[in-house]
């Protein structure tokens, strides 16, 4: 800012201090405005904080871009349209909110309330998805890597504990859906319209998607007929202990995490979880 | 050419050029001459708004748009509440009836953050460029976007307010919305995450209405609060990069408002109740070329400009078939 010039007297003093004060005006405009640029910014750069420790860390639908730790690639395709949400048919997925920042508008699946169970055989979120955030590179349920199971609470397992399972598996108002191929190959059912009655609780490995398909596929009954939809390997398996009378759930490579063992684990909480960043890849 | 040009200058944010009377034609002048020599006067001009007030075309195109706007919007909720398949998504990427159609600007920034291109993305992103081809752009903004609805309203409790004392205007430089373009692209590419997806009110607002409401939604409030009561429109105005892209779309559109200087009373209404004044500053006196002038592709085609003019002197028309129409 130049002080007005010494010497000759000023002919047209009143534009000059119109001028001044323009430039004040433009001064104080120019710094709004950057202040404006740091304040939205900043607020857009803070959806990258949930990012630190991988606080967001959530059970992607199947196909999902990640590998062990990172979701970077699954974070920056995904447009956030919910057309995933729109064709599950047991409405497995969700989209996380603004306290997952960038992952604002992303889907996941929160398994406990609501696992994939691959009811829908064609992978529907895989095909719906216009960005490949869901790869369109998988064609089959045991071609996903959305994580892999781990008995996490041995002892409240009912097998573990020689316990029978009676009655519905999550009690008889929890609204979990579920394909049973006994009841209906296409249309889920309500986990609690499903009462069991089993010496030894084996639902972990009864109810497995990975499981049914490969009893079917022995059965020389693959879906549709079509032999690449029978898994390569098993899933899990309920190992019996020397007292003959309890066993422990052995999760084996062929687990893909679709979060149906936990979901459906009668023992509260779950005695069985799904670990996101493992898969039959990386352990 | 130059509305080319002077359409990018709008949507950079840069002052509109003043034209020097020699650069106003002759028979352009003779009109400004006519009209000084003739001045109308207030209680001639109150009579001509008075009549138009009446007039039954008061909100035509205003209440056009909102029932466009609320339509679209709930299809995509009803689609999916029903579960009729016929709008799947939300604004950011959806399937009309088996048609992709992406976003123009969520498309750009997961591009840029992902680095790769999947073809249905830009099978949706080439009907949606296609569309606002035809549609005008930035029309977008104002027909479809459903903050621009919230927004609109938030803007008529700002000016009751404004008007009684109660809130303030702050105003911004507007060439930082384009500053805001440039940086939302640079983050996107250098994070690699979509970084402005998380604060854009339009993906949150058709996600909250689509599949519920959650606490994105005390963004978009303390954004509305923001423009109730200290800057007018401020989203829309100063940091919306989704209006740029699609003003780049629309500079192409045939789909324009169109200003006739000849019957213009240059009194200024259609700048008091446009969303973006500054496209209108050619109906100021002494600034227009020509005859007929194509408002700028910055313009929202929201038609209210059109709806309160009195004299009729700003319509729209859709290039290369006026005749037709």
């Amino acid at each position: 800012m130049k002080e007005t010039p010494t010497g000759r007297p000023t002919p047209t003093p009143k534009p000059r201090r119109k001028t001044k004060k323009l430039r004040d005006q433009g001064r104080r405009e120019f710094l709004r405005s950057a202040a404006l640029l740091v304040g939205m910014v900043g607020a857009s750069l803070a959806g990258l904080i949930p990012l630190i420790g991988r606080a967001n860390a959530r059970l992607r639908p199947p196909g999902a871009l990640k590998d062990r730790l990172d979701e970077q690639e699954f974070l920056s395709a995904c447009i956030k349209c919910g057309q995933c949400v729109q064709v599950c048919p047991v409405e497995a997925i969700k989209l996380a909110d603004i306290d997952d920042g960038v992952g604002l508008g992303v889907p996941y699946i929160q398994a406990r309330d609501q696992s994939c169970d691959f009811s829908c055989d064609g992978l529907q979120c895989v095909l719906a998805c216009p960005t490949g955030a869901l790869t369109h590179d998988i064609d089959y349920p045991a071609e996903t890597r959305m994580g892999f199971a781990r008995l996490a609470r041995p002892g409240g397992c009912l097998a573990v504990r020689g316990l029978p399972l009676k009655g519905e598996a999550r009690g008889p108002d929890h609204p979990a859906l579920l394909r049973f191929e006994s009841v209906d190959r296409w249309t889920p059912i309500r986990l609690a319209e499903h009462p069991f009655d089993l010496p030894l609780c084996d639902l972990c490995v009864r109810l497995c998607p990975i499981e049914i398909r490969i009893t079917q596929c022995e059965a020389g009954t693959p879906p549709s007929g079509d032999p690449n939809q029978c898994p390569p390997l098993h899933a899990i398996r309920l190992e019996p202990k020397p007292d003959g009378l309890s066993a422990t759930p052995v999760v084996l490579d062929g687990c893909v995490g679709c979060g149906v063992c936990e979901m459906v684990c009668p023992a509260e909480p779950a005695a069985i979880v799904v670990d996101i960043h493992r898969s039959a890849d990386f352990q | 050419m130059s509305y080319f040009v002077d359409s990018l200058r709008q949507l950079a944010g840069l002052k509109p050029v003043k034209p020097t009377p020699e650069q106003i034609p002759i028979p352009i002048q003779l009109i400004y001459k006519e009209k000084r020599k003739t001045p109308l006067t207030r209680d001639a001009l109150q009579a001509v708004e008075a009549g138009h007030a009446r007039s039954p075309n008061r909100h035509k195109w205003r209440n056009r748009r909102w029932i466009t706007l609320i339509v679209v919007n709930l299809l995509f909720v009803v689609s999916y509440v029903l579960d009729v398949q016929l709008v799947e998504g939300a604004l950011t990427a959806s399937r009309v009836i088996g048609f992709h159609l992406a976003d123009l600007n969520s498309a750009l920034q997961v591009t840029l953050a992902y680095k790769h291109v999947v073809i249905n993305l830009l099978i949706g992103t080439l009907t949606v460029v296609v569309l606002w081809i035809l549609l005008g752009g930035r029309t977008f903004c104002s027909w479809v976007c459903p903050y621009h609805l919230v927004a609109e309203w938030a803007e008529s409790l700002h000016l009751w307010l404004a008007k009684h004392g109660w809130a303030i205007d702050i105003q911004f430089h507007r060439t930082v919305r384009a500053v805001f373009y440039v940086i939302f692209a640079l983050l996107a590419l250098l994070t690699g995450y979509t970084v402005f997806e998380t604060i854009s009110p339009t993906g949150i607002l058709s996600r909250a209405l689509i599949y519920g409401p959650g606490l994105a939604l005390l963004w978009i409030l303390a954004l509305l609060a923001v423009e109730v009561l200290l800057s007018r429109r401020a989203w829309c105005r100063y940091v919306c990069p989704i209006g740029i892209t699609y003003g780049l779309v629309g500079v192409f559109s045939p789909l324009r408002v169109q200003y006739k200087m000849q019957s213009c009373h240059h009194e200024g209404d259609c700048r008091s109740v446009c969303l973006v004044p500054h496209v209108l500053d050619v109906t100021i006196r002494g600034r227009a070329r020509g005859l007929a002038t194509d408002i700028g592709a910055d313009c929202t085609r929201c038609g209210l400009c059109v709806d309160i003019c009195p004299t009729s002197s700003l319509s729209f028309t859709y290039k290369g078939l006026e005749k037709v129409l």
